[in-house]
């Protein structure tokens, strides 16, 4: 096979033939400024408005201006969080997860750092959150809550309207980071109940550098930056034109390829299945129940992360590793030890993410190959017996 | 992706001497699965010459290929001969590592280390006897083994003891023992250069001595610290003594004491005087 095998599709996606068909006359002719007086730009400014009442309808959002186009889903979480604490500055603690994106959770870190007192809301071994735990975190000096949709590296999803009804109940400002969900499955922020809601381009087929943050009506917000009128003044500089258009095509098809999901899933569970019936040294990361239909987090026992990832992509297989040598850190995964993923697995976690283009044969190609790889890493392994396809007794103590 | 070289890319592919040696005469055990990585080394050796090495490893592509080259360069070689091989050997077999993964070339030597106490009768018992203090608790790296690190690899940063033996890479909470023995450790080399360039000073008066403090910790400190939201504030400064206050990010920061050493002082020794102590007001 000399194409690549692509399942790394929560690190970011192919931009889809079609948005890039509908983003490059604004790359070419149609270059003008939506600002502008004359046609030239005036015209470029309906395709702006149209791109975001795409989006909205993604989002389920009732009017298409609670859609405020950002640079990426980093600055969308940033915009949402530091947004709201300069609106309500009496207000010192803050509620996240401890399996979000390091986008929320080094902001959290940081936070702290000035003075905030930040709650993170602990998961169980399937990767659930515990609502008690952020029930009772909940108080009146709480200035937000933020928690992610879906989990990027377990794909669990997490209850989100739950959390709306309780955070709507005590005022308390809510926020989505939504990147991992949008394109997968269904959002509808007003049956959520959020105030705010981040989604990233990238992540469904559109360009890089584009993000969106959902600013539901009535919400109390600051801007991040202060310049023109763009976005209402809530995210002013001359629009990423192109950028837009395109993600606003990319939520369209993302919403009338929501069925497809349901293929994709299909995929995901043959590939899951196959890795699970095969080998006896792997383990499920994740709740099987509540998940994003494109991923799969699978722990290979007694071998390392990096090394199947090194193997994988001499076999032209794209995938990625919570191990923590892939990462350069020297701890594995945060969300995986948040979860209480035992070091034998954490260390040889792989996370397979699918996408709508992902075919059969490429799911079972993978198949085809994983055996070859992971019996060789296990004759490699200090930790396995290969003549009695065991493991040795394993000194946990480092 | 990490940087490796054709060698590395090669040896982690097909690696050489993977496997056991059963009624090996040596055995050498290091890391473990909690750390991610692992390393078995396992000898036959005869009349002081290694005849065979076969190795197991459990670690990412660079401990494969550090693993792999550790058995080919030893195998042939004299007992006396591979006791001379150091980490840096390895590394230059590999053409080169990732500086993060340093540490892989370090594991390889530590095993080979390990085996050959154990072929001369030596008893491996706890780390502690044998080995010194644990300095790093979350990887179990000692203070004999960092201090031959720095040593044999120049090392000159908490940060390169870091990739070289992963200590303090966890929870952190050892750095200021490494910042210890970093200064230990380069207090007893000399300084090449040292002499030389306090020679090639004048004496500063103390005005000329206070007008180049400042010009300093204005232009060349307060930038780099501010880059990662800190800032520094000069207090006083009494003859070669410099009182300064960290503020901002840096106020709270954990390494704040590695700051200053690393940072200010070594570069007002460097734009001042070589003798320059900086001392924190907070």
């Amino acid at each position: 096979m000399n194409r690549t095998v692509y399942l790394d599709n929560n690190a970011t996606t192919m931009v889809d033939p079609e948005v890039l068909d509908a983003m490059l006359p604004f790359l070419k002719e149609q270059y003008g400024n939506p600002s502008s007086m004359h046609d030239f730009g005036g015209d470029v400014a309906r395709d702006v408005e149209l791109a975001r009442k795409q989006v909205a309808d993604l989002l389920g959002a009732d009017n298409d201006y609670e859609i405020v186009f950002t640079g990426g889903g980093t600055e969308s979480d940033n915009f949402a969080i530091l947004g709201t604490l300069a609106y309500f500055r009496d207000r010192r603690h803050i509620i996240s997860s401890k399996v979000e994106h390091p986008a929320v959770l080094n902001l959290y870190r940081r936070l702290e750092r000035e003075g905030y007192r930040a709650s993170y809301v602990p998961v169980d071994r399937d990767g659930n959150l515990d609502m008690e735990f952020l029930k009772k975190s909940m108080d009146d000096d709480t200035a937000i809550v933020s928690i992610m949709h879906a989990n990027n590296e377990t794909g669990v999803i997490f209850p989100v309207e739950e959390i709306g009804a309780l955070c709507r109940e005590r005022s308390i400002p809510f926020h989505i980071d939504g990147v991992q969900a949008a394109g997968k499955i269904p959002i509808d922020v007003k049956k959520i109940q959020c105030d705010l809601y981040s989604i990233s381009g990238h992540k469904f087929h559109a360009p890089k550098g584009m993000g969106v943050l959902y600013i539901r009506r009535g919400t109390r917000i600051r801007p991040l930056m202060y310049g023109g009128h763009q976005e209402r003044g809530r995210r002013p500089g001359t629009e990423n034109v192109p950028g837009i258009v395109a993600t606003g095509k990319a939520a369209e098809l993302a919403l009338k390829n929501l069925p497809a999901e349901e293929r994709v899933r299909a995929l995901r569970d043959r590939l899951e299945s196959g890795i699970l019936a095969r080998f006896s040294n792997v383990q499920l990361n994740g709740s099987k129940d509540a998940r994003v239909p494109n991923t799969t987090n699978v722990g290979f026992e007694y071998i390392e992360g990096e090394a199947i990832l090194l193997y994988l992509n001499e076999k032209g297989i794209a995938a990625s590793s919570g191990s923590a040598c892939s990462s350069g850190s020297l701890e594995p995964s945060h969300v995986l030890r948040a979860m209480g993923v035992p070091f034998t697995a954490a260390h040889g976690s792989i996370r397979f993410s699918l996408s709508r283009f992902t075919t059969e044969q490429e799911i079972d190609y993978t198949i085809s190959v994983l055996p070859e790889i992971i019996d060789r890493l296990l004759e490699i392994s200090p930790f396995w017996d290969s003549a009695t396809k065991q493991c040795r007794p394993v000194n946990i103590q480092s | 992706m990490w940087d490796y070289t054709d060698k590395v890319k090669d040896l982690y592919k097909h690696p050489k001497n993977v496997g056991t040696i059963d009624n090996a005469d040596a055995v050498g055990e290091v890391g473990s699965i909690v750390c991610g990585d692992a390393l078995t080394l396992y000898l036959k050796i005869e009349d002081n010459i290694i005849k065979d090495a076969k190795f197991q490893t459990f670690g990412c592509g660079s401990a494969i290929a550090s693993s792999s080259a550790l058995t080919e360069m030893i195998t042939g070689k004299t007992v006396d001969e591979a006791e001379k091989i150091t980490n840096r050997d390895i590394v230059d077999y590999l053409g080169g590592l990732p500086e993060q993964k340093m540490h892989c070339s370090v594991m390889g030597r530590e095993a080979l280390e390990k085996a050959l106490a154990n072929w001369r009768g030596e008893e491996v018992a706890s780390h502690e006897e044998t080995e010194g203090e644990v300095i790093c608790q979350c990887f179990g790296v000692t203070d004999p083994l960092i201090r031959k690190v720095i040593r044999e690899n120049g090392l000159k940063t908490v940060e390169d003891v870091t990739n070289y033996t992963k200590a303090g890479g966890a929870c952190g909470s050892c750095i200021h023992k490494i910042e210890d023995i970093l200064t230990e450790e380069l207090k007893r080399q000399p300084v090449a250069a040292g002499p030389e360039a306090k020679k090639g000073r004048l004496p500063l008066s103390n005005i000329k001595r206070m007008q180049l403090v400042e010009e300093t910790i204005s232009d060349v400190v307060r930038p780099i610290l501010q880059k990662d939201g800190g800032n520094i504030e000069l207090v006083d400064i009494d003859g070669r003594k410099v009182m300064v206050a960290l503020r901002g990010a840096c106020a709270n920061c954990l390494v704040s004491d590695v700051t200053l050493k690393n940072l200010v002082q070594e570069k007002l020794r460097e734009f001042v005087e070589d003798d320059i102590e900086v001392i924190e007001v907070r």
